[in-house]
């Protein structure tokens, strides 16, 4: 009789790679700005005047930060405004590429299975010729660019009610995409959207497999943790983009779902990886989170009003594979999980003492332990001219607040603690991808070769958002330099 | 400042002080809530 072996394996990450496309055309495409362009039309020109150029994208201090260039502690020797320090960097950074938008709309296409996308045919020789030198597109990705279509089909295509136009930076028309006439779940803008999503993320996972040197085959199962909405009116949400992910990057041997949960989906979905690791079930699963669209240009008015740069023009993704210890990558602790339990109360200070206190009671470590804390991360500079605020400041005082009521620190040391064992936000506002997932490849980095013993990443997901419940959602984990180094 | 007795619209936030958490609050000082909202602004 076969008998089935589960082991009880450290899981660790084995490799995390990141991914920006810059989409400074699909601004107005973003929910806000679309709203507002509905009502007044002359915002699309407002919006226009402000949208950056590639260069600027590329070289943008939070940018390089999300991409591995700097670490985001040496945002705080730049001054601020950051968008004014736009350098000279390469594309592709340390952990991953950012992507020009002719590439970008290049990539719909590759990703699209149903002829949704048309393309101007003068604009896909353009984005032939930027793609094919990729060394990521394969040329049977270069065959679904097809030969486009004339000026002519595009413009009149796009004037249909049931299509939407998309447009470069410049103002320049040079495809749509064609949605369902009777089903509002398929329309052009909610393919947008996941095509965008389904874009990005595999272009995150094939950036991690070519760098990581691994077999596409001996991925088993993929987990997506987007906040995209995938299926048509009878199914809305019915998902699964985690196996169009994986059929784009050749994971011929896995099968995979995806995991909603707002913002926190994807802390939530590299504890279920490692535990599939751990258990025996499975040898490498991947973890990815495609953009979120919708979210291009939320704060845009508030940039608008201080007339600054429309910095939220980045759809940003990840891509992660958790494996078994391997003895040098960091083993994701399964006795320190965090959860925000369905009784523990919604207040801000019972969300932080189940994530954070109760964990670090439970493993026997102090606040001080941790050598960095990856929590909410967006970037100040996108937030503040709307009157956010600094998001991930306020929740590193939070924790240094914590921190005083366990008296392990005093209360004049609370400023130096959140430097410490915090760093400034620098991720694009994208959902799910900034909660505390920006920090994992510098964490890595980090636990492998540097200085670090350990870090925890605490995801908040606003469940109360889809109007189903008023809680919140919370989930953290301790990251922990492999104990064979 | 004197609540007893106020009508109270709550406008948390969930990076900040919650909704939820205001109520608690201004309950205690014998307001009335007639909104309660919290918002994400991330």
């Amino acid at each position: 009789m076969n008998t089935i072996t589960l082991g009880n394996r450290h899981p660790v990450i084995m490799g995390v790679r990141y991914f920006l496309a810059h989409a400074p055309g699909l601004v107005r495409n973003g929910h806000k700005p679309s709203v507002d362009i509905s009502r007044t039309p002359s915002v699309t020109e407002d919006i226009a005047s402000h949208l950056r150029t590639f260069e600027n994208a590329v070289g943008y201090p939070p940018n390089r930060a999300y991409l591995g260039d700097i670490f985001p502690d040496q945002l705080r020797d730049i001054d601020r405004p950051w968008f004014q320090h736009n350098g000279t960097s390469e594309r592709r950074q340390r952990h991953g590429d950012i992507m020009p938008e002719e590439e970008l709309l290049g990539m719909l296409k590759i990703s699209d299975a149903f002829d949704s996308v048309w393309l101007e045919e003068s604009f896909v020789r353009e984005s032939k010729t930027a793609l094919e030198s990729h060394p990521l597109i394969q040329p049977t990705d270069m065959e679904k660019l097809s030969e486009g279509h004339s000026y002519s089909i595009i413009e009149e295509q796009s004037a249909n009610e049931s299509a939407m136009p998309l447009f470069l930076r410049d103002g320049r028309l040079v495809g749509c995409v064609n949605g369902a006439e009777e089903d509002e779940a398929l329309s052009a803008h909610v393919l947008l959207e996941n095509l965008a999503c389904k874009a990005t993320a595999t272009m995150a996972l094939r950036t991690l497999l070519s760098d990581g040197g691994f077999d596409p085959a001996g991925v088993q199962y993929i987990l997506n943790t987007g906040e995209e909405a995938v299926g048509d009116s009878f199914q809305r949400g019915g998902g699964n983009m985690a196996k169009a992910v994986g059929e784009m990057c050749g994971l011929e041997n896995s099968t995979g779902s995806d995991v909603k949960a707002f913002c926190c989906a994807p802390v939530h979905a590299l504890v279920l990886a490692s535990t599939m690791v751990s258990a025996g079930l499975y040898d490498q699963v991947a973890v990815v989170g495609g953009c979120s669209l919708a979210k291009l240009g939320m704060n845009y008015q508030g940039h608008l009003n201080a007339d600054q740069p429309i910095i939220e023009d980045v759809l940003a993704s990840f891509a992660v594979i958790i494996g078994a210890d391997d003895g040098e990558s960091p083993v994701i602790r399964l006795d320190s999980i965090g959860g925000h339990n369905i009784g523990a109360g919604s207040s801000l200070r019972a969300i932080t003492r189940t994530l954070i206190t109760v964990p670090l009671d439970r493993v026997g470590l102090k606040f001080g332990d941790i050598d960095k804390y990856a929590i909410e991360l967006q970037n100040p500079e996108i937030t503040e001219p709307s009157g956010a605020g600094d998001v991930t400041e306020r929740n590193y005082r939070l924790i240094a607040g914590l921190a005083v009521q366990a008296n392990e620190i005093k209360r004049d040391e609370l400023q130096n603690f959140s430097q410490k064992h915090g760093m400034p936000g620098f991720s694009s506002t994208q959902g799910h991808i900034a909660s505390a997932i920006p920090f994992l490849g510098h964490a890595t980095d980090g636990l492998i070769n540097g200085d670090m013993q350990r870090v925890m990443f605490i995801a908040k997901g606003s469940l109360f958002l889809g109007k189903m419940t008023q809680m919140s959602d919370g989930f953290s984990f301790i990251l922990e330099r492999n104990p064979s180094r | 400042m004197d609540l007893k007795g106020k009508k109270v619209i709550a406008l948390g936030e969930r990076d900040g002080v919650q909704g939820n958490s205001i109520v608690e609050c201004v309950k205690s000082a014998g307001a009335e809530v007639v909104i309660e909202f919290t918002s994400c602004f991330v």
